[in-house]
């Protein structure tokens, strides 16, 4: 419309203070010399990654984590925002609403002690199932806020005349309002992976010595200082999940 | 109907009861509690916990968190608004693209964008590195690890918090009501004061409490771009539930870190 010469020039600023700290990364992540000075191109950071072994083996961790919560979670989460759109569960949507915005280290800690307390009764470790079961229930309020999203754009008529012509709940359900939806709820499983895979707070706290992930290694790695390494697992983290939350935000449109 | 619907919401209050309400409810009573002997917690029942927070030394981080919670949440506000503003009078068809560019750094990592400013501002770092090959400074810059770095690394992390409720709110705004007012021979200073801003505050207030409750909380960036004096409330916790070994503490502190969000959330409503 009419974005004057300054404010236009002001905005492109702003996406370059946004954007070109992850650009510089990337750039040095294919630099030749260790350190920040450029000495040419080389792709050396990138093959060290793959003589990593805790990098490797973290990954692997971080992808299994990641794969499990999200199918967890984005069943949970749309089951949850259906019968949210049924109608109003105004206490269980509050408190999903609050665990959204509880920082991440108050869950964190919420969730250590609760696994600590319960171990005493049940015998068990943290491990892979406590981390699983972190992540299950800080994706479910995205998944349930991003398919309750779509489903106010569904015609609830549509499901009205299937049962109408016969249709089970469960059948209308399942054969009517749920493929109409499923663009939403894909994109709420991206969400919930990229949320899942990303996480340190919660996952640093929660974890066993058997589940370390990505982003733990990755924090060590930054904590212990210089090594183009991080660089350029780095780079590869950003381009991952930018493409998974462009294809969720086409998703949701 | 209601059966199938009860069904469906009963995995999710499990998840809810279990993984959120359950745990701050451990947290309360543990607040309450001692400190063990080994780490954990005993008996008796005490107060004691919520009355060190008075004690200067974390009373001190706490208004410190609140502090620089402030000043980035208005950072955030003077740089995020004429993004959100540009972005909300732009053409119809670019406007999703704006939306992304700030969006997508936004959702790729947090870790990562923090570690980014590491790389960045550390004594070896590309902008020291860069002033010193050109003979500007001798010794690197102090850059990281202090007050501003910290600032710097949330206003980063949190401006599409406020530049989305915002541009959400702009863009509601009739370009033909800022006509009208001038049509109907108002400034444009007057006109932008009696028209636009009004309407811009819903936004500018959701987005200013998104920002402030995710800084206050915040961990990790305290945590990686700050140093041993700019510690926060997050890291009392974390640092209460793991080397300090005080989890009685550790929980008062988190409890109360909780109300002041619940706090600043419920002041939208006022």
């Amino acid at each position: 419309m009419r974005n004057g010469k300054w404010i236009s020039a002001y905005a492109a600023g702003a996406y370059l203070f946004l954007h070109l700290p992850l650009l510089v990364l990337a750039v040095f992540s294919f630099n030749a010399s260790k350190f920040t000075v450029w000495e040419g191109f080389s792709l050396q950071w990138y093959g060290q990654i793959f003589e990593n072994s805790q990098l490797l083996e973290s990954t692997w961790n971080s992808l299994l984590i990641a794969l499990a919560s999200t199918m967890l979670a984005t069943s949970i989460g749309t089951l949850c925002a259906y019968g949210i759109w049924k109608r109003k569960a105004p206490v269980l949507s509050g408190s999903l609403y609050l665990s959204l915005v509880t920082p991440e280290i108050v869950t964190g800690i919420s969730l250590l002690a609760l696994f600590q307390w319960s171990f005493r009764f049940l015998g068990l470790q943290l491990g892979m199932h406590t981390v699983i079961l972190a992540h299950v229930a800080f994706c479910l309020a995205y998944v349930v806020i991003t398919v309750l999203a779509r489903l106010r754009t569904f015609d609830a008529a549509l499901e009205e005349a299937a049962l109408d012509l016969g249709a089970t709940p469960w059948q209308a359900f399942r054969l009517v309002t749920l493929p109409a939806i499923l663009p939403g709820v894909i994109a709420a499983a991206l969400l919930a992976f990229t949320v899942s895979i990303d996480d340190y707070v919660i996952t640093s706290l929660v974890a066993g010595v058997d589940s370390e992930t990505l982003p733990m290694v990755v924090y060590q790695m930054a904590r212990r200082g210089v090594s183009p390494v991080v660089n350029a697992i780095s780079t590869l983290i950003v381009l991952g999940l930018g493409v998974l939350i462009l294809i969720s935000e086409r998703l949701q449109r | 109907m209601h059966r199938l619907r009860a069904w469906f919401l009963a995995p999710a209050r499990l998840v809810n009861l279990v993984c959120f309400v359950l745990p701050l409810c451990i947290v309360l009573a543990y607040s309450l509690l001692s400190r063990g002997v080994y780490g954990g917690v005993e008996l008796p029942w005490t107060f004691d916990n919520y009355r060190r927070l008075f004690d200067p030394l974390y009373a001190g981080i706490f208004l410190r968190s609140l502090w620089i919670a402030g000043l980035s949440t208005a950072l955030c506000l003077v740089l995020g608004s004429p993004l959100a503003w540009f972005t909300a009078r732009a053409d119809r068809k670019r406007r999703n693209l704006y939306l992304n560019l700030v969006m997508i750094p936004f959702w790729t990592s947090f870790l990562v964008r923090t570690y980014a400013w590491m790389f960045l501002l550390r004594d070896t770092g590309l902008i020291n590195t860069a002033l010193m090959s050109v003979g500007l400074i001798s010794e690197p810059l102090p850059l990281l690890y202090n007050n501003g770095a910290v600032m710097l690394g949330l206003v980063y992390g949190y401006l599409p918090f406020l530049v989305l409720p915002l541009y959400t709110s702009l863009e509601k705004i009739d370009p033909s009501m800022l006509e009208a007012a001038s049509d109907l021979g108002a400034k444009p200073s007057t006109a932008f004061w009696t028209v636009v801003v009004p309407m811009a505050k819903p936004g500018m207030r959701a987005g200013s409490i998104l920002v402030f409750i995710s800084c206050i909380g915040t961990y990790l960036t305290p945590d990686l771009l700050g140093g041993s004096k700019t510690i926060m409330i997050g890291n009392v916790v974390q640092n209460q539930f793991t080397a300090a070994r005080d989890w009685p503490f550790g929980a008062a502190c988190s409890l109360v870190l909780m109300g002041l969000v619940m706090l600043f959330l419920r002041s939208d409503e006022l």
